[in-house]
């Protein structure tokens, strides 16, 4: 159409992956596998210049992220600059690089919300997942600064088959921490997950009883504690909405200025992606070809195209399809209404035996 | 009982789509012209029968009405803590 722009909704929310640089090498890592050197980062005034463009476009609150994103040592100056764009400030951190002085910084400097991660809730399992010695007591003293500090806390805890036996300890140590929410967020497969998927995996028995932990807790914990979680994809039936919908309601800018519709987007062969250092926001968002590509639901196959929940999860996750499939642009092979489902449940059975957490791969720059 | 919004909740105007938000860890609520009311008067000071009192005299309705009302609203966002109720 001749201006499509009047069809699309402007983006809610902006993930701002500040840098890949972090001192932990969690296996399990959103970050691509071909990691982004600091030498390629935007600057803060590139950072505060994004901001700007993103709150005139529609984008109410934006996830500072990266790799670890205290590993920018502007992170206050960055946080301000969001904050005066107008927008809602999200801190995502491992807490590790951060001290209860630069807490003090960011805090002046408007951060709204942190949330801190936790690769476990017992030091020895934790450093281990995170390959950092010494990290868990170091998030622990950073979580106490928070709450001295009184920003709004949420403990994230991103589990698998090697910790999700913790569970019911992860609700007792958001509470002790003082958090209001907790997300329990199995691992996705992408980027370093992906490599290590055999690992990683956890068992269906693991995810049942993990619902059921999470649906006792959301009810002996009402009102204090809001308990968000998502389950793997792989034992789901139908797909997840990835981003609400590609293009719809998010948009992620990388260390180097690489627009993004998603964080994964970039292993999706073929596609070209602009730069914020080329193009607005503006233009990206709604003329740019990454957006469009998956926009909707003008692109999709059968059975997609003719399905009652087309709009309801817009055909799911493009990079799982690639990454499953081998074709972006198949259904999620998640969904059990697809030909694709066969080769997810045939990886489920395959990787049933899963080794050691020492066979994963560890996350390195220039791996 | 005293309604606030905890840190890292507030209201926003939001230009782009011209209403008003509810910003909060994780969510976004556009506010409908009420919700807007009464959250902009959730001060940490005011009680919720006074604040009710008040919505109920600016829009000419019964308080009776109003109260029970203001009450479900604030007590449906405490159970996501996206306000605290004191005292």
């Amino acid at each position: 159409m001749a201006d499509g722009a009047r069809l699309i909704p402007p983006p809610i929310a902006m993930l701002a992956e500040l840098t890949h640089r972090c001192p932990l090498s969690c296996p399990y890592c959103s970050n691509p596998v071909d990691l982004a050197r600091r030498e390629a980062e935007l600057s803060t005034e590139d950072w505060a210049d994004v901001f700007r463009q993103a709150a005139g476009l529609g984008v109410l609150q934006v996830h500072l992220s990266g790799g670890e994103p205290a590993s920018r040592r502007d992170l206050a100056q960055i946080v301000a600059a969001a904050r005066e764009a107008g927008l809602y400030v999200n801190l995502i951190t491992s807490g590790i690089g951060l001290t209860e002085e630069r807490l003090t910084e960011i805090v002046a400097a408007g951060v709204d919300h942190i949330q801190l991660s936790v690769q476990g809730t017992r030091a020895e399992t934790a450093d281990r997942v995170g390959g950092y010695r010494g990290g868990f007591a170091k998030k622990m003293e950073i979580a106490e600064a928070i709450a001295r500090a009184g920003v709004a806390l949420t403990l994230n805890a991103v589990m698998h088959r090697h910790n999700l036996g913790e569970l019911p300890e992860v609700f007792d140590l958001a509470e002790r921490l003082g958090a209001r929410r907790v997300e329990i967020a199995c691992v996705q497969f992408q980027g370093w997950a992906l490599e290590n998927r055999a690992v990683l995996q956890p068992t269906r028995a693991q995810v049942d009883e993990a619902k059921d932990l999470v649906a006792e807790a959301r009810s002996a914990r009402a009102g204090r504690l809001v308990i968000d979680f998502v389950p793997p994809d792989y034992y789901a039936d139908l797909p997840k909405a990835c981003m609400g919908g590609w293009g719809s309601t998010g948009l992620n800018v990388a260390p180097d200025g690489t627009v993004l519709p998603c964080h994964a987007a970039q292993t999706i062969p073929g596609m070209r992606f602009a730069n914020f250092r080329d193009l607005t926001l503006e233009e990206i968002w709604y003329r740019g070809p990454a957006f469009a590509a998956f926009r909707g639901t003008d692109w999709m196959p059968d059975p997609c195209r003719s399905c009652d929940r087309r709009e309801i999860d817009f055909g799911g996750c493009r990079c799982q399809a690639l990454a499953v499939l081998g074709d972006a642009a198949a259904p999620d092979p998640v969904c059990r209404r697809t030909e694709g489902r066969t080769r997810l449940d045939e990886l489920l059975r395959a990787e049933g035996n899963a080794p050691d957490l020492e066979a994963a791969r560890w996350r390195r720059i220039g791996g | 009982m005293i309604p606030v919004l905890p840190r890292g909740v507030r209201l926003h105007w939001d230009g782009v789509r011209a209403t008003h938000v509810l910003l909060a860890p994780e969510r976004t609520l556009m506010l409908d012209e009420i919700g807007h009311a009464i959250l902009s008067r959730v001060d940490g000071v005011t009680p919720l029968s006074a604040l009710a009192a008040g919505l109920a005299a600016d829009f000419d309705a019964p308080i009776a009405e109003v109260e029970p009302d203001v009450a479900d609203f604030l007590l449906g966002l405490a159970k996501e803590r996206l306000v605290d109720l004191n005292g």
